[in-house]
């Protein structure tokens, strides 16, 4: 093996021998994980540890007049019954607004209910006992006596004059108004040839992880230092929070992250409840744990999604689109959620209508209501897939209406390749996108116009299927500018320290977490390719405050894009830092060598010089070997943050190929395609089923997922029978495929591919269901798409 | 989702398991795959004082075939009847349907006494029975009683069996010369509860009916076997008799709106599902709207 020493200075992690970068390698924690020695929050246990349930309102909205725990206190192993008004003796209660989302309002919120409950499922007191079953007991004995109040609950009426304000002190129900308004659009419309006009409706639903949320908390009285055990994907946070609110500073606490059943973005808050649960481990100066269980979760996760939009189209009959206008309306439950706050999906809505295409004339209004319901706040692929069910589903009933197949509207349309770097109607500014590769690449594999033709026959024998496509950009790599500059103090920068142990092994500390995309397995394929270590060397260490770089952990995305990136440099820094020690000890320059398969080698032909683990016994055990003046540095720390552009957009395409069964409004999904490019691919395998899992939660939502709540404010479907997640048997086969731009501010030039799956999965289905609809002149708009909406739609009940 | 305290015993025979019904009564339940039982346990919407578990009473598992009639034990597991080369061969009907039945996890462990005792009116096995014309066989400490399937199921989660009785068997007619069945349901994923769903056990003779019975479930409080289709038994069915029959069926349907469905959504299905039954038994594809 040869390198020319010309190319050795400008290290390519992409071009190094025995790279791991782009390969499918496996994660290094499955074994521990298939082998049941993961360390979730549930198996956490500590001395003295008590369980809290929260007993939560029966009501969506009610003052509490009074809580009666004398019974409950009586009950076997009953520990302590805790109201709101003696939890606030040692938490603050907090607001969920962010400076930049201008006029975004919300009232103080409590960790438990203190005078009045606001949603069906708040907490109104705690019941701590010796075990979970305990606690249960008890709380069947608390009494709470409620004044029920009028519900807020449909948020078409919530500003309504005649409809109750759910806090006065905010004046009305508005939490959020946003309004853009960009190019000439009054004009683009009256210019249009065909204006079209509908709208999209899209039900509330959740993010369902395997594992519910978890906290143990533990205030440690004699250290005066509280470690919280958390599921979480931003340990730092949390850190900060808790301090926060518990008057303390964050030194005092410690956030420790272990494995995590999934996440999609639904740990990525703070609750209420789990702000309950440090302040009574605080209180009763005891470790206290709390786990969700499959009802509460329903009724506290984060909910998203609810959105009704109205949409608009102006187009030509060449095909070109002169317009898009959105009014986009959505209801996020009493609070605007702690601390990243609820008006994001709207935000997101906003900025991302209309992306894909060259037109500049877009007008938005996105308004965010309060309501009495569970409290809704970003998930998986935050806006993305409702401003891409409206993009995508205006621009298919626009060619419907000219007459043009949705391929040619498409390419007519989207962003040329070459056009970069440019910048949305909306303002966001992308560096390098690759619409049309992308498209070129999917009608590829999908085989469209054979596809086509399929269909055509099939429609002979009455057989209704349908092909549906959507584009989508995707919000990636987040700079500052998506909390940090709105006064949230949630890290958008991440730091790696990476160190060769003394047997040349090398440890590495990330700030990013994993809840089972691969952080860890990312982290050590870039370090093990930079310094020319196998990966089983490199041990990775993160989800710890007291352990890791400051962070801002792994969601919107990031992990791989910025955690990755500073692991790249980190390493970097620590190749550069062992050749300089390699140099001395072999009378050589750093120029002259490089490290391969766990050695430092000669740069030039690959002669071995002197194994790692050797140099590192000299380095640790016989620095009195080294020559003077020498004093090794075998630990380098780098963090890095985004600051050219403030996300790295991506883009994709997808494409659904499904049958209905035009009699009972069934939907057979039958294949589905992406293209997606997110730069630089780490991990193919990783970034596939990331791909993949996102198109699974996107199908869900189009088809199955909904809470559904009655007039009341009551979730009347909170169990997993009712609640239908996509399953297996139900999913087809997802064949992914990549176009891949790297951004040029990271020398990694790796985006996120987090959201991408779930971004254009439901406009996909909408688009084939309504091409399948076609020879019935019906169009739905609303998802999910459960065979009543479609038999509906049909006329046929 | 930790279930109330509650006793637990063992029963060691069918003597045994009706000594405990008797002196407990409805403050007992019988645990037998527990895929009902148990959830609705944990979730505190029952809280039974004592559970009566006969799990090991052996007598009570296994299927037999004597002098025409299959005889199913309460304790045959869904996985079992899915299995069983006799139910294949003697009740095929039951063969198909079970494969609907939920997951394998929950077939692995659910009973065939057990879902009918459960009487849940969108499960699969209770129209099955009705279809078949099954007997079950309830045994009590002052005797045996066998129950007609058609008089069995009550409403919902309501049957014939008293609290200190035990569902210990069903018993099936064999399947008969030129007999031909059919099954389908229509739920939101596979295994899950059916919107509406028909079992039907026929005998074709010259591409007529000889002998139907349908049994339509998950659209009404019980499964609900058709008086209607009595109609289609020998006479050349036409598109005109079959509109006269979807209507006669409308009018013996009850069923419930829910979350999954509305009234006239499952009216609708049971209707698809009469019409894609009839087709398919007699192969007249002229009959299914799908194909006009």
């Amino acid at each position: 093996m040869t390198t020319k020493p010309a190319h050795r200075e400008i290290l390519s992690v992409l071009d190094r021998p025995n790279s791991y970068i782009g390969k499918t390698v496996p994660r290094p924690n499955l074994d521990r994980l298939l082998q049941g020695r993961g360390l979730y929050v549930s198996d956490v246990e500590l001395p003295r540890m008590a369980h809290v349930v929260f007993l939560r309102s029966p009501h969506a909205h009610a003052r509490i007049i009074g809580i009666d725990a004398s019974a409950a206190n009586q009950s076997p192993g009953t520990i302590a019954v805790v109201t709101g008004k003696q939890l606030a003796a040692v938490i603050t209660p907090w607001v969920g607004v962010l400076s930049h989302l201008k006029g975004l309002k919300s009232a103080p919120q409590s960790a438990i209910a203190i005078d009045r409950v606001c949603w069906q499922g708040e907490a109104v007191a705690a019941v701590v006992a010796t075990s979970r079953a305990g606690a249960e007991d008890a709380a069947e004995h608390v009494t709470v006596e409620y004044q029920e109040l009028e519900p807020v609950t449909d948020m078409r009426t919530a500003l309504d004059p005649k409809i109750p304000v759910i806090h006065p002190v905010l004046g009305d129900n508005l939490a959020f108004e946003r309004n853009h308004d960009a190019g000439h659009v009054d004009q683009a419309f009256a210019e249009s040839d065909e204006v079209v006009e509908t709208e999209f409706i899209f039900g509330r639903h959740t993010g369902v992880t395997l594992e519910p949320r978890a906290v143990v908390a533990d205030w440690n009285a004699a250290e005066a230092r509280l470690t919280i055990y958390q599921g979480t994907q931003a340990p730092h946070m949390v850190q900060n929070i808790a301090a926060l609110h518990l008057g303390l500073q964050e030194q005092q606490v410690r956030v420790v992250c272990k494995d995590v059943g999934g996440s999609f973005g639904i740990k990525v808050h703070i609750y209420a409840d789990e702000m309950a649960t440090y302040a009574l481990s605080k209180l009763l100066r005891r470790p206290i744990k709390f786990v969700a269980d499959r009802v509460e979760s329903f009724n506290t996760d984060i909910h998203a999604r609810d959105h009704r939009c109205m949409g608009k189209i102006g187009v030509q009959h060449d095909g070109t689109i002169k317009a898009f206008e959105i009014d986009d309306l959505t209801g996020i439950g009493p609070y605007s959620m702690y601390p990243r706050t609820s008006a994001i999906e709207a935000n997101q809505i906003v900025n991302l209508v209309g992306g894909p295409y060259v037109t500049k004339n877009y007008r938005a209004r996105a308004r965010v209501v309060l309501q009495n319901k569970n409290v809704m706040c970003q998930y998986r692929a935050v806006g993305h897939p409702i401003a891409c069910s409206v993009t995508e589903g205006l621009v298919d009933l626009a060619a419907m209406k000219i007459g043009m197949d949705p391929v040619e509207i498409r390419r007519r349309n989207l962003i040329a390749d070459d056009a970069y770097p440019c910048a949305s109607p909306s303002g966001l500014r992308f560096e390098k996108l690759s619409h049309h590769a992308s498209l070129d690449k999917l009608l590829g594999m999908m085989d469209y116009q054979r596809l086509r033709a399929e269909q055509a026959e099939l429609r002979k024998a009455n057989i209704h299927r349908g092909i549906g496509i959507a584009t989508f950009i995707e919000v990636t790599n987040p700079s500052a500018a998506f909390y940090g500059v709105g006064g949230a103090r949630i890290s958008s920068q991440d730091g790696v320290a990476v160190r060769l142990d003394a047997q040349g092994s090398v440890i590495c500390q990330t700030s990013i977490t994993e809840q089972g995309q691969g952080s860890e397995s990312l982290t050590a394929q870039i370090v093990g390719s930079v310094l020319g270590v196998s990966m089983e060397l490199v041990r990775v260490i993160l989800g710890d405050t007291d352990n890791t770089p400051y962070g801002g952990g792994t969601w919107a995305s990031r992990g791989a894009g910025i955690g990755g990136e500073a692991a790249l440099q980190a390493a970097k820094a620590l190749r550069k830092n062992i050749l300089d020690v390699a140099a001395a000890i072999l009378q050589s320059t750093a120029a002259e060598l490089d490290i391969v398969n766990n050695s430092v080698v000669d740069a030039d032909d690959g002669t071995p010089r002197i194994e790692l683990k050797e140099l590192a016994r000299i380095v640790y055990f016989r620095p009195d070997t080294l020559p003077p003046g020498i004093q090794p540095e075998l630990m380098a720390t780098r963090h890095f943050v985004p600051r050219e552009y403030p996300f790295a957009f991506t883009n994709g395409v997808q494409a659904s190929w499904l049958e209905l069964d035009a009699q009972t409004g069934f939907i057979k999904l039958l294949k589905h395609w992406v293209v997606e490019d997110c730069g630089t691919i780490i991990n193919a395998q990783l970034v596939d089923e990331q791909i993949r899992g996102g198109v699974v939660q996107g199908l869900g939502a189009a088809l199955f997922e909904k809470c559904i709540y009655d007039e009341r404010g009551q979730l009347t479907n909170a169990n997993m029978a009712d609640y239908l997640v996509p399953m297996a048997a139900e999913m087809p086969d997802i064949d992914v495929g990549h176009v891949v731009s790297p951004t040029a501010e990271t020398e990694l030039g790796a985006k996120g591919a987090g959201e991408a799956g779930t971004a254009g999965a439901a406009a996909a289905v909408v688009n084939a269901v309504n091409d399948a609809l076609r020879p019935f002149g019906a169009v739905v708009t609303e998802i999910p798409l459960t065979p009543q909406v479609i038999l509906t739609a049909l006329a046929r009940i | 989702m930790k279930a109330s305290a509650f006793a637990y015993a063992r029963a060691t025979s069918i003597g045994n398991a009706l000594e405990l019904l008797a002196a407990h009564g409805d403050k007992a339940k019988v645990l037998s795959g527990g895929q009902s039982l148990m959830p609705a346990m944990n979730l505190r919407l029952i809280s039974p004082e004592l559970i009566v578990d006969i799990g090991e009473i052996g007598e009570l598992r296994g299927i037999a075939l004597k002098g025409g009639v299959l005889s199913i034990g309460a304790l045959t597991r869904h996985a079992d009847l899915l299995k069983s080369p006799e139910i294949a061969a003697h009740s095929p009907l039951l063969t198909t349907a079970v494969a609907h039945v939920a997951h394998p996890a929950i077939r692995n462990r659910g009973t065939i006494g057990g879902s009918l005792a459960h009487a849940d009116p969108a499960s699969e096995l209770p129209a099955c029975m009705l279809a078949l014309g099954a007997i079950i066989i309830a045994r009590g400490q002052a005797g045996e009683r066998r129950i007609p399937a058609k008089d069995f199921f009550r409403g919902i989660y309501e049957t014939a069996l008293s609290a200190d009785e035990l569902l210990v068997a069903v018993e099936l007619p064999v399947t008969r010369k030129n007999a031909s069945h059919f099954f389908d349901e229509f739920a939101r994923r596979q295994g899950d509860y059916a919107i509406a769903g028909l079992a039907a056990d026929a005998v074709v003779k010259d591409g007529a009916f000889t002998d139907l019975h349908l049994a339509f479930f998950a659209v009404g409080d019980r499964p609900v076997l058709s008086n209607a289709a009595c109609r289609l038994i020998n006479v050349v069915i036409t598109p005109a008799l079959m509109a006269d029959v979807s209507a006669a069926l409308d009018e013996e349907l009850n069923p419930h709106d829910d979350q999954q469905a509305t009234a006239s959504m499952r009216r609708h299905l049971a209707k698809v599902l009469l019409v894609r039954c009839v087709s398919t038994l007699l192969g007249r594809t002229d009959l299914d709207a799908r194909a006009a």
